[in-house]
């Protein structure tokens, strides 16, 4: 605990109360956000019970070297994110700021990266609608669909999350009690490992899942 | 806080504690920057009941061209619509914010002796996204209307339909973060900020009620999002995901669609037994019966309620053995709701029963959520289901459920709630005479939609068989009658703001924390921090 590091807002009697009301909320907040992806993912589990064979060819024209460096990028940055909230909480601003801009710049990276396959992917006429390449065998549309969903809902996450970084960075210029404090950080890296574990989930089941086997 | 401070005592509190909330501030800017949990509910109270007269003007529409079997009216396009806006308007626009967002917003801090919720400015924008959310709807509405029902059902809502669809959807996206942010608001608030001494048991039953539905609100809300998401990709972009033409499955839109809106039917009425068991123990001097297992039911019903979704689908073509599943959870969600009925019946016996305005509303309740439940299983039963799905049996039992359960406890809460929100009594005469009415003309108007259902009346049609009209007119006269009866209390709790005798601090001699504060409550709620010593229900019968 540091003291002085926060205001007491006027509803709670104690800062200890004000920290707990801040990171349950949190918890709570992630998970809802979780159950943002679930229609996606039960999706994708009808899916792969219908047409598990477009499935396993559909996960074939996914770009594996592209999504694993993206899995290490954004686990790295996850390892960073636990250092600022480490250094926050322990009232070190500039070095938690020089490494939130480090956890934004990787996250940038990652976006940078989803880029390009989604490039390539337009190019291959992968991208679900009326341009949609025409010999695909039935369910390779709906897994390329969900596939753009879930990676697009996931880069929504992540922009947003690179946003708060930023910002939370641009803070930490100035000193105690300006915004934002330890716990305000620390909330933040929450949400971004909360990010992070959704990829965790994603990257198999895109990425991998049709690749074994005949 | 003893039992024993009288009504002086803590109006001098009241006083030292500085002025009432609602002298906080007199402009419009006070009052739409506020942060103040009381002035928000307030907020709701009003853009809700501008809501609750939008979607009755629908109904009242359609009861009219129901008087005759021929569509002389309107025609079956706009009649569509109609349907499609009552449905739409009451359930997203009233019946989910209504008593969570009006009445909890108002008690929850009052009811566990917090200052305020955990986050009054996550409170506002809920009510903003609120606002939001609905002019979205009316947008569309104005537009031209939607013809979907409320169900947006696929292929139609992505393939065929030519009205406002996507627009609508993006009004009951947005009306959804609002109620995502204020059931979080209420978990955190019910696990941090309760005062000391206030143990979870200790907590009111209305309480325990807006904390099970803000679990459902915070779960189950994101996948009605994503799902409505889905829909406006398929509208928009032509690709398959829901409709078969394109090598979707319509299917996957109804378990999507049902996962949600299942659940929020029990998020209708989760606090509406939460607004009857504060009620019922008031007006019988007796400790609720079984508090525990009261506590217990209400979070069974929101836990299985997530598992029964199935049953929407019973004809839907999904596998017989899915069907037995979610037939049998379906009966179980009975029991908890069930054990609730019973319990209250209990508070009864041995009593000593004022029959107030607010006890009317509340028994009322019982009885009309009894007889919704009860039909409720009819529906349940795999077999009757085939004959009694989507014909007016239907459309009869679950306004039993919504509007004789959650708006009859709604007015409950208002007039048990109205002396301490405003600090003004009501007319009692009035208010008994407007429950009568609204009891009469409920059952007058969906009583014969049983019988039409069971005889074999389709809902949604807009002309029928000249044999079906006898229970029509019945229907639509009863209609009448509920219009005026929701129209009263609108005159005379309006005339109370004014001429009413001022109320004391506790006029219902409850024993809630809510009422041992000043009416109306101070600011931040209390004179000084409550110490709690003691359960919910200390009522005793001499």
């Amino acid at each position: 605990m540091s003291p002085m590091n926060t205001r007491i807002a006027e509803q709670f009697s104690s800062r200890e109360q004000q920290a707990f009301a801040g990171t349950f909320g949190m918890w709570v907040f992630i998970a809802s956000e979780l159950l943002f992806f679930a229609p996606l993912l039960f999706g994708y589990f009808y899916l792969r019970t219908h047409y598990p064979a477009a499935c396993a060819v559909a996960s074939r024209h996914t770009d594996f070297l592209l999504g694993t460096a993206n899995t290490a990028v954004l686990l790295s940055s996850s390892f960073l994110m636990a250092l600022a909230a480490q250094a926050a909480e322990a009232r070190r601003r500039s070095r938690a700021r020089w490494l939130l801009v480090a956890v934004a710049a990787l996250g940038v990276a990652f976006l940078v990266i989803k880029g390009v396959e989604y490039h390539a992917e337009f190019q291959e006429q992968l991208f679900p609608g009326a341009g949609f390449r025409s010999q695909a065998p039935p369910g390779m549309e709906l897994f390329f669909l969900l596939y753009f969903a879930l990676t697009g809902l996931h880069a929504l996450h992540l922009t947003v999350g690179i946003l708060v970084c930023l910002a939370m960075a641009a803070g930490l210029r100035h000193p105690e009690p300006q915004w934002p404090s330890g716990e305000a950080v620390e909330f933040a890296g929450l949400y971004w490992h909360f990010v992070d574990l959704v990829w965790i989930f994603l990257y198999p089941l895109v990425y991998l899942v049709g690749r074994a086997g005949g | 806080m003893t039992s024993a401070q009288s009504d002086l005592e803590l109006e001098e509190k009241g006083t030292r504690a500085g002025t009432s909330y609602l002298a906080e501030g007199y402009t419009l800017r006070s009052w739409l920057t506020t942060r103040d949990h009381k002035r928000i509910a307030l907020l709701y109270a009003v853009s809700i009941t501008l809501f609750f007269f939008l979607g009755g003007i629908a109904a009242a529409l359609i009861r009219l061209e129901l008087a005759t079997p021929q569509g002389d009216l309107v025609s079956a396009d706009t009649y569509n619509k109609l349907f499609t806006a009552h449905g739409v308007i009451m359930v997203w626009l009233f019946l989910i914010p209504s008593i969570p967002s009006v009445l909890g917003n108002f008690l929850m801090p009052l009811m566990i002796g917090a200052r305020d919720l955990a986050f009054p400015r996550l409170n506002l924008a809920s009510w903003y996204l609120y606002l939001a959310g609905g002019a979205i709807v009316l947008w569309a509405l104005l537009a031209g209307g939607v013809d979907t029902g409320w169900t947006f059902y696929t292929p139609f809502s992505t393939m065929f339909s030519n009205s406002h669809v996507v627009l609508a959807l993006t009004g009951v996206l947005v009306v959804g973060f609002s109620s995502i942010l204020t059931g979080l608001n209420f978990i955190v608030t019910v696990h941090t900020m309760r005062a000391p001494g206030m143990g979870w048991f200790r907590l009111p039953l209305f309480v325990w009620a807006n904390y099970a539905t803000s679990l459902i609100l915070v779960l189950a809300t994101p996948v009605l999002a994503m799902t409505l998401v889905l829909v406006a990709i398929e509208r928009m972009f032509q690709v398959g995901i829901f409709d078969p033409a394109l090598g979707g499955d319509p299917l996957l839109f109804q378990h999507l669609f049902w996962f949600y809106s299942h659940p929020a039917v029990y998020i209708m009425v989760l606090p509406a037994m939460g607004v009857a068991s504060e009620i019922i123990p008031c007006f019988a001097r007796r400790p609720v019966f079984g508090y525990r297992f009261m506590a217990y039911a209400i979070l069974a019903i929101a836990v299985i309620g997530f598992l029964v979704w199935g049953h929407h689908m019973f004809v839907s073509g999904q596998s017989v053995y899915a069907g037995m599943v979610f037939s049998l959870l379906s009966f179980m969600v009975a029991v908890p709701s069930a054990i609730k009925v019973f319990n209250w019946t209990a508070t009864l016996y041995k009593g000593r029963i004022s029959f107030g305005a607010p006890m009317l509303y509340a028994l009322g309740f019982v009885g009309l959520f009894t007889v919704g439940g009860l039909t409720g299983l009819f529906l349940a039963a795999l077999a009757l289901d085939v004959h009694l799905s989507d014909t007016y049996f239907v459309v009869a039992h679950f306004h039993y459920i919504m509007v004789g359960g959650s708006v009859m406890a709604y007015l409950g809460g208002i007039h048990f709630w109205w002396p301490k929100v405003t600090g003004r009594m009501y007319s009692e005469a009035w208010g008994r005479l407007a429950a009568v009415v609204i009891f009469a003309g409920f059952n007058l108007t969906f009583f014969p939609q049983y019988l039409l259902g069971y005889a074999g009346m389709p809902r949604r049609y807009h002309s029928y068989p000249e044999e079906f009209q006898l229970l029509h007119v019945l229907s639509s006269a009863g209609a009448v009658t509920l219009a005026v009866g929701y129209l009263l209390p609108l005159g005379y709790l309006a005339w109370s703001l004014r001429y009413g005798r001022a109320a004391p601090a506790n006029p219902w001699q409850a024993t809630g924390l809510e009422w041992q504060t000043a009416s109306p409550p101070p600011v931040h709620n209390f004179a000084q921090p409550p110490v709690v010593a003691r359960g919910p229900y200390a009522y005793h019968t001499q």
